[in-house]
C-alpha cells in the first residue's frame, strides 16, 4: 500500500507523522518528496548507501549548424531559449525537458545535454529504508527531483511518501498514484483555509483520504466540522505538547519516547488499509 | 525607489504569515503581496476587499479533436510527462503544456489551449493595498502566478507612491520561492530553534546568497528550544547575517489567528508583540538604508 502524507499549509506536522508511522510499521520504505526542504534523515540519522546526482536534459546548440532561424525560441512554452542575432541562449533552468526545441528544429542543430539539479539519497535506519532527494539550492524544479525518489517504489510491500507543502505541482506529482492520502492539518483558521484546497485537489486527483488533527487542542473546533460536515474521517488527533514539541525539536521522533504513540500509528496505518479496500 | 522585503522561511509553518501581518498592522505606506499562492492565508488576518480581479493564464493543456485523431499514438509515445493515457486521452494533472503532441501529430488533432489557473486580487484592506492571488486547485506554475503577483504590487505601489513591498513567500526553496524573492533588496528567514529548522534556516540562506540579496533572520518560538536558539545565533554570527530578534512561544499567537487578527493588534501589550514591534523598527531600517 502507497500512502502519501501531505498538507497545503506548511509546518502542521507531515514529517512528524511520516516519521512515527514509519517507524510504527513493518517491511515499510519511507520516501521524502518534499525535496526542497527534506527532513526525514533528520529524525533517523540514516546510514547513507548511495548518492547519486540527478540530471535533467537540457538542449545544447551547435552554433555551426544553427542559422538562427528562431523555430526553438517560438516552440518552447517555457522561454528557455532566446535566439539572437548570433546565437541562441539556453536557460537550463527553464528548461522543462519537454525535447520539443529537438523536434522542431529543421537544421538537427539541438542535442540534449545534462544538467545537475540535485541529489537523490538512499540509506537505512531502524529497520526501514528511506529514500529522499535533495534539491540543488538555486534550481526552481522539484518535480523532476520528485520523478526520480518515486522511482524507488516497489521493493517493499508499504510505502509512506512525506510530500513536500502546499497543492501545485510538486505535491500532484508526490501524491498521484497513492492509494491513499493523509492530509495533516492543525485546528486554526490557516489550517482550516489550506485542507479546504487541498481536499479539492484530492477529489480531482481521486485519490481517497483522511485527516489527522495535530495540535488538536489549540485554536477552534472548525476543523472538526467541516470534516464531520463533509464525512472525512479523522484518523487521529494528536494533541498539543510542550514535550513533542521539545522532542521534535531535537530531532527524535516521539513515539520512540512514547511508545504508545507507536501503537496508535500502527492502528491508523491499519485502518487506512480497510479504507483502501 | 520602491524597496521589497520579502519573508521567507525554508521549513513551513515557522510563522511567516502571523508575522508578516503585525508588520503590515505596523507598517505606513506598503503594499502587502501574498505570494504563497498555493495556501495563501494572509487574508485571513487582513480582510483584504478586491476592487480588481486579474485572470491568470498561467499554463496550457493539450487538448485532443478525437473526431480526427487516427489513433496513431506518437503524441503519447513522444510525450516525456506520460501525460497521454493508453486510451490517448490527457491527464490534465500530469501535461506541462509543452506542445510536443500537438508538433508531433499528423492529423493535426491536438491544440494547446489557455487554461484559468488561477486569480491574481488587488484589494484594499484597512490598512493600506494587498495584492493576492488563488492558484486553482492542483494548478501548475505557481512562480508565473507568484511573478504576476509582484509586478500587480509594484504598479500599486507606484500608483500609491508607497516606500515598500511587503512580500509574503511560500516555504521551500524551488520555483514559487525564487520568484517571490526575485528584485528584492532584503529577505528575511523566519526559522524556529529545531533541528529541521536549522536545516532549512541553512538551504534558505544558501538560497538568498546565491541570488544576491541581503540575508535578516528571526528566531520564532525561540524558548521552545533555548539551545538550538543558541546554534542558530552561533552559525549567524559566523556567517555574518544579523538576526533582528526573537519571539517566544506564546498561546496568544494562536488566539489571535482563530480571532482573525494580526497579534499585535489582538494583543499589543503582550511579549510577542512587543517583540514584533522591536523587530519591525529594525528590519525597516535595515531595508531603508539598504542601496
Amino acid at each position: 500500500m502507497i500512502v502519501s502524507i501531505a498538507s497545503g499549509k506548511g509546518g502542521t506536522g507531515k514529517t512528524s507523522v511520516a516519521v512515527n508511522m514509519a517507524l510504527s510499521i513493518e517491511n515499510i520504505q519511507l520516501l521524502d518528496c518534499d525535496v526542497e526542504e527534506p527532513n526525514d534523515h533528520l529524525f533517523l540519522n540514516p546510514i547513507v548507501d548511495q548518492i547519486e546526482p540527478i540530471y535533467s536534459l537540457v538542449p545544447k546548440v551547435d552554433d555551426e549548424l544553427c542559422d538562427r532561424c528562431g523555430e526553438c525560441g517560438r516552440f518552447c512554452q517555457y522561454n528557455a531559449l532566446y535566439v539572437a542575432s548570433d546565437r541562441v541562449l539556453v536557460f537550463p533552468e527553464l528548461c522543462h525537458s519537454c525535447g520539443g526545441c529537438l523536434l522542431v528544429c529543421p537544421r538537427k542543430a539541438i542535442t540534449e545535454q545534462r544538467h545537475k539539479i540535485g541529489v537523490l539519497k538512499r540509506g537505512s535506519a531502524k529497520g526501514l529504508e528511506l529514500v529522499w532527494g535533495e534539491l540543488e539550492v538555486g534550481e526552481p524544479m522539484a518535480v523532476p527531483i520528485i520523478r526520480e525518489v518515486k522511482k524507488s517504489i516497489g521493493i517493499y510491500e508499504n510505502v509512506i511518501l512525506d510530500s513536500p507543502p502546499g497543492t501545485s505541482c510538486p505535491v500532484i506529482e508526490t501524491i498521484s498514484g497513492s492509494d491513499f492520502c493523509i492530509l495533516v492539518t492543525e485546528p486554526t483558521p490557516f489550517g482550516l483555509h489550506d485542507l479546504k484546497i487541498t481536499v479539492e485537489v484530492l477529489k480531482q486527483m481521486n485519490v481517497p483520504f483522511g485527516v489527522i488533527v495535530n495540535r488538536a487542542d489549540i485554536g477552534d473546533r472548525k476543523v472538526h466540522e467541516f470534516c464531520g460536515e463533509k464525512g472525512i474521517p479523522i484518523l487521529l488527533e494528536i494533541p498539543f505538547s510542550r514535550r513533542i514539541a521539545e522532542l521534535y525539536s531535537i530531532g527524535v521522533p516521539f513515539s520512540e519516547v512514547m511508545p504508545e504513540w507507536k501503537k496508535r500509528f500502527h492502528v491508523v496505518f491499519y485502518e487506512v488499509e480497510n479504507l483502501v479496500k | 525607489m520602491i524597496k521589497q522585503l520579502t519573508i521567507l522561511s525554508g521549513k513551513g509553518g515557522t510563522g511567516k504569515t502571523t508575522i508578516t501581518a503585525s508588520f503590515a498592522a505596523l507598517a505606513e505606506g506598503v503594499v502587502v503581496a501574498d505570494c504563497d499562492v498555493d495556501a495563501p492565508d494572509l487574508h485571513i488576518l487582513l480582510h483584504p476587499k478586491p476592487i480588481r480581479t486579474v485572470e491568470f493564464r498561467g499554463s496550457k493543456l493539450a487538448a485532443i479533436d478525437q473526431t480526427k485523431c487516427a489513433r496513431c499514438g506518437l503524441c503519447r509515445d513522444k510525450c516525456r510527462f506520460n501525460a497521454i493515457t493508453g486510451e490517448l486521452k490527457v491527464n490534465p494533472f500530469a501535461c506541462e503544456g509543452c506542445g510536443v503532441c500537438a508538433l508531433v501529430c499528423p492529423t493535426g488533432s491536438i491544440v494547446l489551449q489557455e487554461r484559468i489557473s488561477g486569480h491574481v486580487y488587488v484589494s484594499k484592506t484597512e490598512r493600506g493595498f494587498m495584492v493576492h492571488a488563488m492558484l486553482a486547485p492542483g494548478e501548475a506554475n505557481s512562480g508565473k502566478l507568484v511573478a504576476l503577483v509582484r509586478q500587480n504590487a509594484r504598479v500599486v505601489a507606484e500608483r500609491e507612491h508607497a516606500s515598500l513591498i511587503l512580500v509574503d513567500g511560500a516555504p521551500g526553496i524551488g520555483c514559487p520561492v525564487i520568484a517571490s524573492i526575485t528584485g528584492a533588496d532584503v529577505g528575511m528567514i523566519v526559522t524556529e530553534p529545531s533541528i529541521s529548522g536549522i536545516h532549512d534556516l541553512k538551504r534558505a540562506l544558501d538560497l538568498l546568497a546565491h541570488f544576491n540579496i541581503l540575508p535578516l533572520v528571526c528566531v520564532n518560538m525561540y524558548d521552545i528550544n533555548s539551545e538550538n536558539t543558541e546554534r542558530i545565533m552561533d552559525y549567524c554570527r559566523m556567517m555574518g547575517v544579523e538576526v533582528v530578534g526573537r519571539i517566544p512561544f506564546d498561546p496568544v499567537v494562536t488566539e489571535a489567528m482563530v480571532n482573525a487578527e494580526p497579534v499585535i493588534e489582538y494583543s499589543p501589550s503582550s511579549d510577542v508583540a512587543q517583540q514584533l514591534g522591536r523587530i519591525w523598527k529594525r528590519v525597516y531600517e535595515v531595508v531603508m538604508e539598504k542601496g
